[in-house]
């Protein structure tokens, strides 16, 4: 079996495990709708106000962040609690591909929520989210979130304060991806050109590439005993 | 334990000297150096913070790179010598993070009228502070020593590459906006320098020493866990 088979059939069977119980996908769904809401109250939006255009990409990018950093908690303590990280690890496998596989199935589910998430968002905030330079940087900005926050989630799986140490350990090394992430996002809003948003987007690439590259290199003195 | 021992004098003699610059440093910054060419005169008693919140904005900085360099250096080995450096290095960044942010929010009150500004270099240090509490909180979660040390070396290296990325990220994020508020050094007169570079190294040597004390403590603990072991059997 090849390298990217060995992946995929592990992604699939998050997809699998995900379909039959659909506890990841409405738990982050719910969430970022509460979010929403809860931001609603914060800020006092009106629909078509100048604010909302103000605090929009930062509540969406929050509402994404937030139901991602649920999923990913997911993602790890869901195979501890069951004793099967123990089986994916005996599994003939490279350590890497469970860290490649479980963060395609991470940006998987976090793809989902979002594309549910961004006609619910045009919705209540009367903003239009529908253009493809859009759907770029959310695809980027989830990348380069859940590259880092899956090295960490496996990490915060096995201590002993586990879904609490996520964020905190996630937040403050993803910063880099909120910001480039709003920024873009409300500059696709405010009709800038994709040269004025090109830096945003750069970043984000960067990102994408340079923490799947370090977590290449560490990922297996998370896992091994 | 002897292996301590033997270079007692030599660290009872470096922590005196870096209490004579400490203090030397502290007469320079308050009374050697010059007054600022400043209007009001809360501003140039203010501006004197300068020397020491630079300075510890340099250990807790460098305290982090020490961070991740025996993090790799852990990862490589395996050795536990690499993880008590590691170890040592954050909580002292940490302290001196959040020295930091204390003597910046002190200075920015009669400088800027305000305790804090989201300007850049107050956001990554407040970032810094937050991956050095993170890195902290990481290694009281977990209980198995090789572990703890896996873990933590990994999140060193880890956050450590993120931090010239968050610098690059609210560098571009602070420029959309117009500068509130001009840079704080109008150029250093002579004088000035002296002061702001003997405190530079007093503040290094200050982090030597405290690093010495705290890889030595961390040696003792080990000791005595292993005569513990020893003792019950």
């Amino acid at each position: 079996m090849s390298y990217l088979r060995k992946i995929l059939a592990i992604v699939w069977k998050d997809i699998v495990a995900e379909l039959r119980t659909k506890e990841m996908f409405s738990a982050m769904f719910v969430f970022s709708i509460l979010v929403i809401v809860i931001f609603n109250f914060a800020f006092d939006l009106r629909v078509s106000g100048e604010r909302v255009r103000a605090v929009a990409p930062g509540a969406l990018w929050v509402a994404f962040a937030f139901s991602g950093i649920l999923g990913l908690n997911r993602a790890f303590v869901m195979e501890k609690d069951r004793g099967c990280l123990e089986g994916l690890l005996l599994a003939p496998v490279d350590h890497t591909a469970i860290y490649f596989g479980k963060m395609l199935s991470t940006i998987l589910f976090m793809l989902i929520v979002e594309a549910f998430m961004l006609p619910v968002f045009t919705a209540f905030f009367g903003v239009n989210l529908f253009d493809l330079r859009l759907l770029l940087i959310v695809v980027l900005g989830t990348v380069g979130f859940a590259a880092v926050g899956t090295i960490l989630s496996a990490m915060t799986a096995q201590t002993r304060a586990r879904e609490v140490l996520l964020p905190i350990l996630l937040l403050p090394v993803a910063a880099p991806v909120l910001i480039a992430a709003v920024k873009a996002t409300a500059g696709v809003l405010d009709g800038l050109t994709m040269a004025e948003i090109a830096r945003w987007l750069q970043l984000l690439v960067a990102f994408a590439v340079i923490f799947p590259a370090a977590a290449f290199m560490t990922f297996d003195f998370v896992v091994k005993e | 334990m002897e292996r301590t021992d033997k270079r007692e004098p030599l660290l009872i003699a470096l922590t005196a000297l870096s209490g004579v610059m400490v203090l030397v440093a502290l007469y320079l910054a308050l009374l050697g150096a010059p007054d600022a060419n400043l209007q009001s005169e809360t501003g140039r008693y203010a501006q004197r913070i300068i020397y020491f919140h630079i300075a510890t904005a340099w250990v807790g900085f460098l305290a982090f790179f020490v961070t991740f360099v025996a993090g790799i250096g852990f990862l490589r080995t395996q050795n536990r010598a690499w993880d008590i450096v590691a170890l040592s290095s954050a909580e002292i960044g940490t302290v001196f993070m959040l020295g930091v942010l204390v003597s910046g929010s002190i200075w920015a009150r009669p400088a800027w009228g305000v305790w804090w500004v989201w300007d850049e270099r107050l956001t990554i240090s407040l970032i810094q502070f937050l991956i050095y509490v993170g890195y902290l909180m990481l290694r009281s979660s977990v209980e198995d020593p090789s572990r703890r040390a896996r873990f933590a070396a990994v999140y060193g290296v880890v956050a450590f590459i993120s931090v010239p990325i968050n610098f690059i990220a609210i560098r571009m994020w602070r420029t959309q906006h117009p500068l509130m508020f001009g840079t704080e050094e109008g150029g250093l007169g002579p004088n000035m320098m002296f002061a702001f570079f003997f405190s530079l190294i007093t503040f290094t040597v200050w982090y030597v020493t405290l690093m010495w004390h705290r890889i030595r403590l961390e040696r003792l603990r080990d000791d005595l866990e292993a005569l513990k072991q020893e003792l019950v059997g």
